[in-house]
């Protein structure tokens, strides 16, 4: 490796590359690997059948149902805007674009409690259409679709922000010469575009799955935490935790720590995944 | 100038006006919403509810405690984007991707991973108390929960730059007598300097608005360490909505300012990086 026959000129002293380098490890190890192991620990350390018994029982079982299900149903929502929204930006010149790319990033910079507020305003009791909704007996707040738009606006740039840099990057000549050859836009897209973002969005999804499955603050706010209703895994550990019911709120909490090594793992394949294309696109290229 | 250049693609009026519809609903208007309901505070009442000594308390919390866990951070960025990019050792692939984690892990696992560990009879709290330090239910658990949620930014902003970094700049440097810390500190920390700048930012804006994670450690005691993202949930618990939004104002144009400071940042440090090419 090119590391190893550097000169000092460029490098520093063996016992000054040791010491950093265990310095970063320990501190990765303590800030980073030792609270995810605990997870684990304070799951399992009473015993198998203890964590068994909290992860069926009947509140645990109604809250992972409830995530996997706000999940399916803002995740294509998102990944439909990401998609539209990438099209037009990497794919035209349009007035006010950069306006429209910092408007995307918005959700990322409001905090999750106030992104849970603006709902509230808006389809609470209070809110400005709450007693219309009242009136139809439709409830948003302190139910399902109310958790499912803040989970929506938490997650809403992950595939946008994906997908525009990697669309700019690829330009539009290939779908042109679809075009040229007779195709229709759709078929363009599906069999042009599509395959040569897969990996893209499929980034932003994972992502965005991470966030939706585990997002607290937001959802806290429009969830009103019926037990069995409307909590999603995150709420019930927190409950379970208030309630000094330990084994419970961790062995909810395992689930969301493998979900979130689960997405590190898939994340870390694609990105491999892409450095070895990129490499060998750089060798065709200097081959030609 | 036309509004759009012209193309040969299809889908542009299709792409951009759903795109728009979809932004508009989710987060304009919902945005929107907030600033209107605000708007039905008279300014003597607006300023009466986000300027109550307990809510500039929680001001005072919230900023100190993002302040260092984004100083930290700044070091510990540092510090491990260095030896990911610099130095060889096992397991690189596995701690390179493990630095993500905070981004990965819901906050609330986070949150209760942490205060049990640091808890006094936790695995490390009952040491430390030994010590005489306490961690959980103090401002210092603050402190930690938000540079555990906030470590990988400073990495994830300096690590390309350093890849990307000239090794002929250090040798340069080198062969007209500058020492190693003489071309860390003039050569390399100025190049790395705007990403340093950029990964501070985006850690501080992003511990400004945590909840999650710092409940559950913070103990949450008035005037000590409530964090005003806590404020506008228990105004809301008392119905008290407009106080709420009050806050929640408050909170959002700080966050505004804080997109346009990156925005900028990320703007001058995409120009630095070009010129040296």
């Amino acid at each position: 490796m090119a590391t190893t026959t550097r000169s000092l000129a460029t490098t520093e002293a063996p016992w000054i590359r040791y010491t950093l380098t265990t310095l970063a490890l320990a501190l990765i190890t303590l800030l980073l690997i030792v609270p995810l192991l605990s997870v684990f620990y304070e799951a399992l350390h009473q015993g198998w059948q203890l964590y068994q018994d909290s992860l069926l029982e009947s509140d645990a079982l109604a809250a992972i149902k409830l995530t996997l299900i706000v999940a399916a149903i803002s995740l294509p929502l998102n990944l439909v805007f990401g998609v539209a929204a990438a099209w037009a930006i990497a794919k035209f010149d349009f007035k006010g674009k950069s306006i429209l790319i910092t408007l995307i990033d918005l959700p990322f910079a409001v905090s999750p409690v106030v992104a849970g507020l603006i709902y509230v305003l808006l389809f609470g009791a209070h809110g400005w259409w709450g007693p219309w909704l009242a009136e139809h007996d439709i409830k948003i707040i302190f139910a399902v679709p109310g958790i499912v738009l803040a989970t929506v606006f938490v997650t809403f740039p992950f595939v946008a922000r994906e997908l525009i840099p990697l669309m700019e990057a690829q330009g539009s000549e290939e779908e042109q010469a679809a075009l040229v050859l007779g195709a229709s836009g759709w078929q363009t897209f599906w069999h042009v575009t599509l395959p040569n973002i897969k990996w893209g969005l499929l980034y932003g999804v994972i992502l965005a799955n991470a966030r939706a499955m585990g997002e607290f603050g937001a959802v806290s706010v429009v969830s009103g935490h019926i037990r069995g209703m409307t909590n999603t895994i995150p709420l019930h550990v927190e409950i379970l935790y208030n309630e000094y019911n330990f084994v419970g709120a961790f062995a909810c909490a395992s689930i969301l720590a493998l979900l979130a090594l689960a997405t590190l793992a898939i994340k870390s394949y694609i990105e491999w995944r892409t450095e070895q294309q990129a490499a060998e696109d750089r060798k065709h290229a200097t081959e030609e | 100038m036309k509004f759009k250049q012209h193309s040969v693609l299809p889908g542009f009026n299709l792409s951009l006006g759903y795109s728009m519809l979809y932004l508009s609903l989710i987060v304009l208007l919902p945005l929107a919403a907030l600033i209107s309901k605000s708007l039905g505070l008279s300014w003597a009442q607006f300023w009466a509810t986000v300027s109550e000594p307990r809510v500039v308390a929680t001001y005072q919390v919230t900023f100190g405690a993002s302040l260092l866990a984004a100083l930290i951070n700044l070091f510990v960025g540092l510090l491990i984007a260095w030896v990911l990019v610099r130095y060889p050792f096992p397991g690189k692939r596995f701690i390179d991707a493990l630095v993500d984690l905070p981004f990965a892990l819901p906050t609330a696992v986070a949150g209760i991973a942490l205060a049990t560990l640091y808890a006094p009879n936790g695995l490390l709290g009952e040491p430390l108390e030994k010590l005489g330090i306490k961690i959980a239910f103090t401002p210092a658990g603050i402190v930690l929960a938000l540079t555990f949620i906030t470590l990988p930014f400073v990495v994830r902003t300096v690590q390309p730059v350093l890849e990307d970094m000239e090794r002929e700049l250090e040798e340069a440097a080198s062969s007209l007598g500058a020492t190693r810390w003489q071309i860390f500190s003039q050569v390399i920390l100025p190049t790395i300097f705007p990403a340093l700048l950029t990964g501070f930012t985006l850690a501080f804006a992003r511990a400004i608005g945590e909840f999650g994670s710092v409940i559950f450690i913070a103990g949450n005691m008035p005037f000590k360490s409530e964090i005003t993202p806590l404020m506008i949930i228990s105004k809301l618990e008392q119905y008290d909505y407009l106080g709420a939004t009050a806050i929640a104002v408050v909170m959002l144009l700080v966050s505004f300012a804080l997109l346009l400071l990156i925005n900028g940042l990320q703007w001058w440090m995409a120009k630095r990086l070009g010129r040296r090419k």
